[in-house]
């Protein structure tokens, strides 16, 4: 079954189609990469569907329901987590207070009843910090919870990213790049980590310019070009695809 | 559990101010304190929009203005030259106004406190949520210049109008009688009262404050501070959060701003000037921004000198040097390890180095 249903979908910037006509599914419980030579409009494709942008035209189903043109906030409610392509941490707070963030959805003290310190709201605050520890310890990172989000190192600041993504017990996970910036060793762990996600019940959508990362752990691919989609499959065949290799060639990614 | 031993700490240095100043025989002191501490109301909620949340505001003087003056219309004759005799009569009949005399023993009428507090609040907080829809979807510059062109509004709004008393704004502002043996008021004999009142405010609302910072909203708002697109991608409802803490400030700025009025027995426009919104921006500034106690204390201690006058004719030249000061040395206040540690070094390099 899908649960992300994408048709049609359109955003230009000025003249500049950077999403034309894109239409594709993710089903559940799979990982689907998107690729593409760069400005091919995966990321603007990514904020459509987390309603950082406003499509021009199109539809997008998530779980047979529209989230087309919902805010961002709403979409996350709806059960959809991010990452970003340059990391956007909250530099103001600590590795466990970003984790924390990432469990607004799921949580439910509203301002007064935080202003007021309810017995119901410090149980959440625990059962919050608990999670995020939990989390923490998934990712490596249990040593640094107490330590700024700002002051560590680009691998460190994607794990934390991914956590707070996590944290939110998405049903459908994007991550923008994920392994842009991370070391072969940090990378392999990435992978590994993404297959273990799948395996527990979330599906993944992922943009990635790593080929050997994508063809080992994607289910499907999509490919885009200009804007639009010029190849679907699972990774054998889209590797095969004429077009596919003839964009490519002209790419700067083949070589990596 | 930290959050309880400081809260005690403060109630207990409010106390010992107290007996200190006694013990002195200089009880007079009292008063700036008193005002100081109804200015800190102000610097607790900008602190929480603007060390928080990240939303700068260079209008708030307006809100403390808008309690004073609500406080002020409703506590003074000012009020019943709006309405006819009949209306007022039937106000009265309602228990809305009660009629009394004044110092000269003239007729006089006043809006109980119990509705004219609520007012002034809801007045803040209507007012915060009309400007605060429009004006928080703007960021950095755009959102000061815009909250700046707000209170500058106001500002001429008091200035101008006959019912807030023009450029004199109003005065002979009536005492408050908030419960049996408490009257908000400047009476000598109400000073230590009023001392104790104005200090049970504040603590409310570090209370409220720090309660807030350290839960699920006061992480919203700080997230909104690091990167509003994360915080909206992890389901934080940015525009909602940012109004509520506007509003939320509004409203600590109004009530301080009410019961100054009623404890100076008057207001003027001055309060909703620009300088006094510079001035609460220079103390969170100092204060080390996202820090709600460093805020208090410098709050307190630069309001406390610049009412006892220490700054001169200077006073406003003090808290703008301040603000440059800050800006260019120590954009994380001055309270900071980090800022100390740089002040020790210069000194002790200082006849060493070239
Ligand atoms: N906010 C924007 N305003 C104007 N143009 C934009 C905006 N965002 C993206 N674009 C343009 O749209 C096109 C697609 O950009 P996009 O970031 O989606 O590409 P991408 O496939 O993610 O590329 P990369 O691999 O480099 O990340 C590019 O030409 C880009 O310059
Ligand atoms: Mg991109």
């Amino acid at each position: 079954m899908a649960l992300l249903e994408v048709n049609n979908l359109c955003r230009s910037f000025g003249g500049l189609r950077a999403v034309n006509n894109v239409s594709f599914r993710v089903n559940t419980g799979t990982i689907k990469a998107v690729i593409g030579p760069n400005g091919a409009g995966k990321t603007t494709l990514f904020n459509l569907i987390a309603g950082a942008l406003k499509p021009d035209g199109g539809s997008i189903l998530f779980n047979g329901r529209s989230i087309y043109g919902l805010p961002p906030f709403r979409v996350a409610a709806a059960g959809i987590s991010r990452t970003f392509q340059n990391i956007k941490l909250f530099g103001n707070m600590t590795v466990a207070e970003n984790i924390m963030v990432g469990r607004h959805t799921r949580s439910g003290s509203g301002f007064a009843a935080s202003m007021l310190s309810l017995p119901r709201t410090r149980r959440e605050e625990r059962e919050i910090a608990e999670r995020a520890a939990e989390l923490a310890r998934l990712f490596g990172i249990e040593d640094v919870l107490d330590a700024g989000a700002a002051s560590l190192d680009f691998g460190r600041q994607r794990a934390v990213e991914f956590a707070r993504a996590l944290a939110s017990e998405p049903q459908l996970l994007l991550l923008d790049e994920p392994a842009a910036g991370l070391n072969i060793y940090e990378t392999n762990e990435l992978a590994k980590r993404i297959v273990r996600i799948r395996d527990m019940g979330i599906t993944i959508l992922l943009i990635e310019h790593d080929m050997s990362l994508v063809m080992d752990i994607s289910d499907e691919i999509a490919v885009l070009s200009y804007g639009e989609k010029i190849a679907e499959g699972p990774p054998c065949n889209v590797r095969n695809n004429p077009q596919v290799i003839a964009v490519y060639l002209g790419g700067d990614v083949a070589q990596d | 559990m930290k959050r309880f031993v400081a809260i005690g700490a403060l109630a207990a240095a409010v106390i010992a101010l107290h007996l200190l100043f006694a013990a002195a025989g200089a009880e007079y002191l009292l008063v700036q304190l008193t005002m100081a501490a109804y200015y800190a109301l102000v610097v607790i909620g900008l602190c929480l929009l603007m060390g928080y949340a990240g939303q700068i505001s260079l209008g708030h003087a307006a809100f403390f203005a808008l309690g004073g003056y609500t406080a002020a219309v409703l506590s003074t004759n000012s009020f019943t030259q709006l309405m006819g005799a009949p209306a007022l009569e039937r106000l009265v009949h309602w228990g809305l106004v009660t009629a009394g005399t004044d110092a000269y023993g003239a007729a006089a009428h006043q809006v109980p406190v119990w509705l004219s507090l609520p007012l002034a609040v809801a007045a803040a907080a209507a007012v915060a949520l009309v400007i605060g829809i429009p004006v928080l979807k703007l960021k950095g510059h755009y959102l000061a210049m815009a909250t700046l062109g707000f209170g500058t509004i106001l500002y001429r709004i008091f200035l101008g109008t006959r019912l807030f008393g023009e450029a004199d704004g109003i005065s002979s502002v009536r005492p408050c009688a908030l419960l049996p043996g408490l009257t908000i008021g400047g009476d000598t004999a109400l000073r230590t009262q009023n001392y104790y009142f104005a200090w049970a405010l504040v603590l409310l609302a570090m209370v409220l404050s720090l309660n807030i910072v350290s839960s699920r909203a006061g992480r919203a708002l700080r997230s909104i501070h690091g990167s509003e697109e994360a915080a909206a991608a992890m389901g934080v409802n940015t525009a909602r959060y940012k109004l509520y803490v506007f509003i939320l400030s509004a409203v600590f700025a109004a009530v301080g701003g009410f019961f100054m009025t009623h404890f100076n027995g008057g207001i003027g426009p001055a309060e909703a000037g620009i300088m006094k919104s510079v001035r609460y921006v220079a103390i969170v500034a100092v204060g080390g921004m996202a820090n709600l106690w460093g805020s208090l204390l410098i709050g307190v201690l630069l309001n406390f000198l610049s009412l006892r006058g220490i700054f001169g004719s200077y006073d406003d030249a003090v808290f703008g040097a301040l603000l440059v000061f800050i800006m260019a040395l120590a954009p994380d206040g001055i309270l900071r390890r980090e800022f100390l540690h740089r002040i020790m070094r210069v000194r002790i390099r200082w006849p060493f180095s070239k």
